[in-house]
């Protein structure tokens, strides 16, 4: 199945794929059982392209990228099948030394929380010079000059008076926008954000994102942009890949998705979010829970909650299968992608 | 569409000039004060029966010190709280007591302000141990499992823990023991901003029936804009410690006058790729100040673009701006700016 995926059409077209995930499996085992995070990813992101995760809480989202990334706890976590291929080769089958190299190098990572992320004791210029002085053998005194041209470029202001302090001395966004330097040291080709903003107040959060958005312009980046926020996603990705108990449910352009779903589920997060531009009288609510990782309902694992759901959603799992009929390259795993569109269009 | 700017409801809790100061103390053996955390600095606000008061702000600007201020969780440095023209802040002893019953909080994280180790039973009755008068001991466990039924949960869940339910479910528990001893006015502090967007909706939808329901006044605090707007009848702006702006729905929402509300309004992510071409982004620069060293004059004149000399020198009040006094329409409400203007930044359908 994932052979028979095309590409997404992002705004660069380089032909081969930066990282292309294949048929992803992760599990872990806990004292109850398997919880299965992952259960069947694919997706692929290009140079210059802003690939959206978007998902609730235990979707697999990060379990995903943590994956990618190979900063996944084994154990109890495990990569039950699949390949993470980077640049063509595949992540899976290198030995953790060779990995280290490419992790900070050409892969990094944007964690949620700055302040658990920022080691409290060190210097936040020891911690963006230590990236040099690890990977590329510089001395102090150059990383530190280094580290001050990154607080610079991430538009940290008096960074040549800032670069001693430590990072309770910053505010969340400054500590952000830290690590962010940190991931751009090395000028990586891709960067995982994991919720970058979501500890961040709604006007410092628009300054972020759109740092992060001119920077990735600006390095030909591609860019996993993992979160829960609707609203974000919609200002900066490309493509949006929506995740349901460690699946993808729906993938799409970030303009074709908005204006009509194909997926229920995807169609009952963008119902449910209260909008700023509209006072409605009842919010639109999905009914029911996520699923229990360690007991995913069989068939379709939205369907307990979905409003459309019939006898072959209980029993076959639906593909990720191409949708047809709608501008831009899209797939949706649901039975009835054509129905739900067509409710969309009315 | 407009709602009405005035709901025709009596003032159930007015609130005036409420101050809380943290001091700031140096030395072990003897403290000496050294400044103050200014937390909150001088609001004032009217909740009506019936209605819902939104107040929105960033986090540091005071709006959860206020809640609890509300059910005297925390003692105002000065002002007062006027339930029923009732100063709640001077009472004590039993008066406070029978007070504070209808007045009632519903917290933000329903993960750590549930005692893991209390039955879902004990949590909602708990308040019956301390207002006894509300229900009769053998009369309790039968208003428990109503209480449950009330926010949606099974009542055969009496005697399940905390940690056998869900966020939402349990922020539904944390709801049901707001609403035990029937109080008049709920004071809830972000009560969706630890759910999961799916089921932030259902909580939402939940709060709005119980409000007809049970008659109920709500003072609903929370950084999401979007979410005011939807459950608001009105709403307040917080910066820093003060109300810079107040008014009706659609007064805030799409008539903003107050700089700060307009940054606030135009930076929140609009989920629709369509409507970021249509609408102009105010990107504010730097950080909300220390309110331990507030700035002189106007709270927001270090990140205003419109700031000038007499922003630093004069305290903007919470009146009708000067510039609109005598006019008419919905731009006409209290905001505490110098050179308050009329922006459009939400767009319109």
């Amino acid at each position: 199945m994932p052979q028979t995926e095309t590409q997404p059409q992002p705004r660069s077209t380089t032909a081969e794929p930066l990282l292309d995930v294949r048929d992803l499996h992760v599990e872990f085992r806990t004292r109850d059982g398997v919880a299965k995070a992952v259960n069947g990813v694919n997706y692929t992101v290009h140079a210059g392209e802003t690939l959206a995760v978007l998902g609730e809480s235990g979707s697999g989202k990060s379990v995903t990228a943590q994956a990618v990334m190979g900063i996944l706890d084994v154990p109890p976590g495990r990569i039950a099948g699949g390949e993470i291929l980077f640049k063509g080769r595949d992540l899976l089958k290198l030995k953790e030394d060779e990995r280290r190299k490419v992790r900070g190098a050409e892969m990094a990572m944007i964690f949620q929380d700055a302040l658990s992320a920022l080691n409290p004791v060190l210097s936040v210029g020891e911690q963006l010079g230590e990236m040099f002085v690890v990977h590329k053998g510089m001395s102090r005194k150059d990383a530190k000059a280094r580290a001050v041209e990154l607080m610079d470029r991430v538009r940290i202001p008096a960074a040549k008076e800032r670069v001693g302090q430590y990072p309770h001395q910053f505010s969340g966004g400054m500590r952000q926008r830290i690590m962010i330097a940190m991931a751009l040291a090395l000028e990586p080709d891709l960067i995982i954000a994991d919720e970058p903003t979501t500890a961040l107040d709604v006007t410092v959060q628009a300054q972020v994102m759109e740092l992060l958005a001119d920077l990735q312009r600006e390095l030909h980046m591609g860019l996993i942009l993992i979160t829960h926020d609707l609203g974000v996603v919609a200002d900066v990705a490309d493509t949006i890949a929506v995740m349901y108990a460690g699946r993808i449910v729906e993938r799409a352009p970030v303009h074709e998705i908005y204006k009509a779903p194909a997926h229920p589920y995807t169609k009952g997060l963008l119902e449910s979010i209260p909008r700023l531009d509209q006072k409605g009288h009842e919010l639109y609510a999905i009914k029911g829970l996520p699923p229990n990782l360690m007991n995913i309902p069989p068939g379709c694992a939205f369907h307990p909650r979905c409003p459309m759901a019939q006898d072959v959603c209980r029993s076959v799992v639906p593909p990720l299968a191409e949708v047809t009929g709608v501008p831009g390259n899209r797939r949706s795993a649901c039975h009835f992608w054509k129905e739900t569109l067509d409710a969309a269009d009315q | 569409m407009p709602q009405t700017s005035e709901p025709a409801g009596e003032p159930i809790l007015e609130v005036s000039g409420l101050v809380k100061h943290y001091p700031l103390t140096q030395g072990i053996l003897f403290k000496k004060q050294i400044g103050a955390v200014k937390a909150v600095d001088g609001v004032d606000f009217t909740l009506r029966q019936g209605e819902t008061l939104g107040i929105v702000g960033e986090s540091g600007c005071g709006k959860s010190t206020v809640a609890k201020m509300l059910v005297n969780l925390e003692r105002p440095t000065a002002g007062a709280i006027k339930y029923k023209g009732e100063d709640i802040t001077k009472l004590s002893g039993r008066a406070l007591k029978a007070v504070r019953r209808n007045i009632q909080m519903v917290f933000q994280d329903p993960y750590t302000s549930l005692n893991p180790r209390m039955t879902v039973g004990d949590i909602i009755g708990e308040p019956y141990e301390i207002h006894p008068e509300v229900a009769p001991k053998g009369d309790r466990r039968k208003r428990v499992q109503d209480l449950l039924d009330v926010v949606g949960l099974n009542p055969e869940y009496i005697n399940r823990y905390p940690h056998q339910f869900s966020g939402g479910q349990r922020q539904r528990i944390g709801i049901a023991r707001g609403l035990a001893l029937r109080p008049e006015i709920i004071v809830a502090d972000e009560p969706v901003s630890a759910l999961d967007v799916s089921v932030q909706a259902q909580v939402v939808n939940l709060l709005d029936g119980l409000q007809s329901e049970f008659d109920l006044s709500y003072v609903f605090i929370a950084h999401d804009l979007s979410i005011v707007r939807h459950i608001s009848d009105r709403v307040g702006v917080m910066y820093l410690g003060r109300v810079v702006e107040i008014g009706s729905d659609t007064e805030i929402y799409d008539h903003p006058t107050h700089p700060y509300t307009q940054a606030l309004l135009s930076a929140v992510p609009v989920p629709d790729p369509s409507a970021r071409d249509r609408r102009e982004r105010i990107i504010l620069h730097g950080d909300v100040p220390s309110p331990a060293d507030p700035p002189s004059g106007c709270p927001f004149r270090t990140r205003c673009w419109k700031a000038q000399e007499r922003c630093a020198r004069e305290v903007p009040l919470l009146v009708v701006p000067e510039a609109f006094r005598g006019a008419e329409g919905p731009a006409v409400h209290p905001s505490s700016c110098h050179f308050a203007e009329e922006m459009q930044v939400v767009p319109s359908e």
